[in-house]
């Protein structure tokens, strides 16, 4: 029996709840138990945005989550707020061509990741969410990598069906980029 | 054979209104209305708040009383959930022109295929006579008891101007029961205003001057004197607005 | 059944009232309810369904009591200061027994507030939605699955008993999502509506609906009558959840998010050996007073875990009639309580054991 509770955070615009959807549509498909519950407030772009996914074996409690296994800093802000907060042991990972700290925590496993950079070299910026997405599949077994396109379907919107395919691609360059990544994709 | 007769849409309920009254009049012209469409089994009435509040009693058609200025969102609903339905208001001018300003303006707005009789007496008469939107300058009413002073109590609302500034209403019209002769005129504007719905042509108002000869502290006789000398010339009486008017639907 | 799928909370509401029979939503945009008229924006006009955008709450609500005039099922929604807006339309839907669905999704007050989530309008669900002597039946769903179910029950209950049924939620439940499984159809029941105002076809009486009733002794006989019926739902309607009482010392009251974010905190107390568990009342009115009544022969303390200021607490002191201490956990203003906020105070209640502060 196990539970994962992730923390996405960072600007508005930089696909945060977009990540944290696409992950509880995942566990959704792993036929888990999953919630998701996003910040909300004036819709700004640029502004701080945060979203809380749970992904279970067993029935839901509380869908706010205090102490993290998984956390995703898209920006400093995000990182200031939740380092503190990761559960020990738990994973951090860290947007590195935004963010020009480094973690303080020692007792948590931390990936830099330049999300923005690795999406841009593979021909869309905006998706620095599916690098970090990507990466965070690639060392974790909470969720499956086996169904992401399955569930980039279900939550993309219509009108962005033909992102579809450079999605996937740049899913699968934060995750060849991430560590023992390799023999998964076999 | 018989020659005059209370119309079908009317109940045996006797009235409740004073002496004088002019309530008693329009309520017949609507019911007469009704009776001459045929439409009474398929007519929802919306009853407001003020002097006219039982008139649930006395229309024969199914009735519903809304809360005080709240007719128009009421009779909104009825008669979304109920298009083939005729729906009518009957609202006086404190529960029109005050409390339920936003609702007139809105439904008005809307074009909503509804018929509201709004009927004008310058005064609150369920209450005892206080100042009403409609109380002209220096009309003395219990709350305005030096006379309106235009200064601090503002000015009148002209309903059928106010609504003539939208693009929504379809038929505006503004009459009086004063005399004989203007009874048959309110009755025609009444009889149009449910005909319009009836023909699904939209928003249909028709403001009635009226009389309320216990608050204004006259006979009935000075009360109909009072409205033509003192209300009909800061209301005009016209049509404001007929969207299918033959003229291309000229604007007063 | 369909696929389990996921939604918000705001969008569970709308899709089970729709394919609960109601084809009238009459609302007013305000935060975080938005979802539910957005939703209804997109869906009636495909499915032959009326939407509507009045000028204000006010407005709404009175559109809502028209349409429930002719019958049909009818729903509103908004947040707590749209709530309070609405509160006259409530005392008159009650004044004339109409079936209609309002939705609460609750947020930080008093006044404008914020748009966090709350729960402190729970005293003005349950004992003051308007004025007069009424009530609603109030429902408080925990997840966005009872979203919809109590949704569906709602205009269930509404028709049943001819009242207001409320969905008392909070921003949390409204914004989050979680799989729904939705029947194709939870229209269950019909049920006859003589009273409804339709026309009269000239084949009856004309139907008056009306609140106006100027002789007290015909006023007080319909009060009379209204609470005789409301006796009834009081004996059938109160709904429920038990979470490890078996045993439990310690009895957290707690509905809606709160109760969600308690059993966490339940779960971690109990790897710590104290035993404590939850009554999660689901209806909050007619109120579930016989499991805490019961309870409080058993357990030595009750928390009342709630987002507003004490206001479920004195239902639970009612019920369990003080026999034992009640302590509050709170967090308000838009501020949720989280697992290890309530965790906190379950210990240090244990360590009071159950004796009175």
């Amino acid at each position: 029996m196990s539970t994962t509770k992730i923390i996405i955070a960072g600007f508005g615009g930089q696909g945060i709840l977009f990540t944290g959807k696409l992950m509880t549509y995942q566990g959704l498909l792993d036929g888990k138990y999953v919630s998701w519950l996003p910040s909300y407030g004036p819709e700004v772009r640029g502004g701080t945005c945060n979203c809380s996914v749970i992904i279970s074996d067993e029935p839901i409690g509380s869908p706010i989550i205090d102490n993290p296994d998984i956390v995703i800093a898209m920006n400093r802000p995000s990182l200031d707020k939740y380092e503190p907060r990761v559960a020990k042991g738990g994973k951090l990972f860290v947007e590195s061509s935004l963010i020009d700290r480094k973690a303080e925590r020692t007792d948590i496993t931390v990936y830099y990741v330049p999300a923005t950079e690795i999406a841009n070299e593979n021909g869309d910026n905006r998706l620095g969410n599916m690098v970090m997405h990507g990466k965070v599949l690639s060392v974790t077994d909470a969720i499956s990598f086996d169904n992401v396109r399955q569930a980039i379907e279900k939550v993309i919107s219509a009108r962005h069906r033909d992102l579809l395919d450079i999605n996937m691609k740049i899913l699968a360059a934060g995750y060849s980029g991430g560590q023992a990544a390799a023999s998964r994709f076999a | 054979m018989i020659v005059f007769q209370k119309p079908h849409a009317l109940t045996d309920v006797p009235f409740h209104y004073c002496p004088g009254c002019t309530h008693g009049i329009i309520h017949r012209l609507v019911a007469e209305a009704i009776d001459k469409l045929g439409v009474e089994g398929r007519t929802v009435g919306v009853a407001s708040v003020g002097c006219s509040v039982m008139s649930y009693d006395y229309f024969n058609c199914d009735m519903v009383e809304a809360a005080h200025g709240r007719a128009p969102a009421v009779a909104t609903g009825i008669k979304r959930a109920l298009p083939e339905n005729i729906v009518f208001t009957y609202q006086g001018d404190g529960d029109l022109a005050a409390i339920g300003t936003a609702e007139t303006v809105h439904a008005a707005a809307r074009g909503e295929n509804i018929t509201i009789i709004f009927v004008n007496n310058a005064i609150y008469g369920m209450t005892g006579g206080q100042m009403a939107p409609t109380s002209l300058p220096g009309q003395i009413t219990q709350t305005s008891p030096y006379g309106r002073d235009v200064k601090t109590q503002g000015y009148p609302v002209k309903v059928c101007e106010l609504l003539s500034g939208l693009d929504g209403p379809t038929y505006l019209e503004r009459v009086s029961v004063d005399s004989p002769q203007a009874v048959k005129n309110a009755g025609r504007a009444i009889l149009k205003a449910f005909t319009n719905q009836v023909e699904g042509k939209g928003f249909s108002l028709v403001e009635v001057l009226s009389t309320c000869p216990t608050n204004w502290g006259m006979t009935p006789v000075e009360s109909l004197e009072w409205c033509r000398e003192n209300m009909i010339p800061y209301y005009p009486l016209g049509v404001y607005r007929d969207k299918f008017a033959e003229n291309g639907g000229g604007e007063k | 059944m369909s696929e389990k799928v996921l939604m918000k909370g705001n969008e569970a509401i709308a899709e089970a009232a729709i394919r609960s029979g109601c084809r009238y939503y009459l609302g007013y945009p305000i935060t975080p309810q938005t979802e539910v008229a957005a939703y209804m924006a997109k869906k009636m006009p495909k499915i032959g369904g009326v939407f509507m955008q009045a000028e204000s709450e006010i407005s709404a609500v009175n559109m809502v009591y028209g349409v429930a005039a002719t019958g049909k099922r009818c729903m509103t929604s908004s947040s707590s200061p749209g709530i309070s807006l609405k509160c006259e339309g409530l005392s008159y839907l009650a004044a004339c027994d109409l079936p209609s669905v309002v939705v609460n999704v609750q947020r930080g007050g008093p006044g404008l507030g914020g748009i966090q989530p709350s729960q402190s309008d729970y005293f003005q669900a349950t004992k003051g939605s308007g004025h007069g002597d009424f009530r609603m039946i109030v429902l408080a769903p925990s997840s966005v699955q009872e979203m919809a179910d109590l949704t569906s029950l709602a205009f269930d209950l509404a028709d049943k008993y001819r009242m207001t049924s409320m969905v008392l939620a909070d921003g949390t439940i409204g914004q989050m999502m979680e799989p729904v499984e939705l029947k194709d159809d939870m229209h269950e029941t019909h049920y006859d509506k003589p009273w409804a105002c339709t026309g009269t076809k000239m084949e009856r009486e004309h139907n008056i609906i009306n609140s106006l009733i100027l002789k007290p002794e015909i006023l007080e006989q319909l009060n009379l009558d209204r609470y005789e019926k409301y006796k009834v739902v009081e004996e059938n309607e109160p709904r429920y959840e038990e979470f490890m009482m078996e045993d439990a010392d310690i009895c957290i009251v707690a509905f809606g998010i709160a109760s969600r974010v308690s059993k966490s905190a339940i779960v971690e107390a109990r790897k710590q050996g104290i035993k404590v568990g939850l009554i999660r009342p689901i209806t909050l009115w007619p109120f579930p007073e016989e499991p805490i009544r019961i309870a409080a022969d058993k357990v030595k303390s009750f928390i009342s875990v709630e987002l507003s200021m004490g206001q479920l607490i004195y239902d639970v002191k009612l019920a369990s009639q003080c026999k034992k201490p009640v302590y509050l956990c709170s967090r308000v203003g838009g501020m949720i309580t989280s697992p290890d906020y309530v965790l906190k105070k379950i210990i240090e209640v244990n360590n009071l054991g159950g004796a009175s502060v």
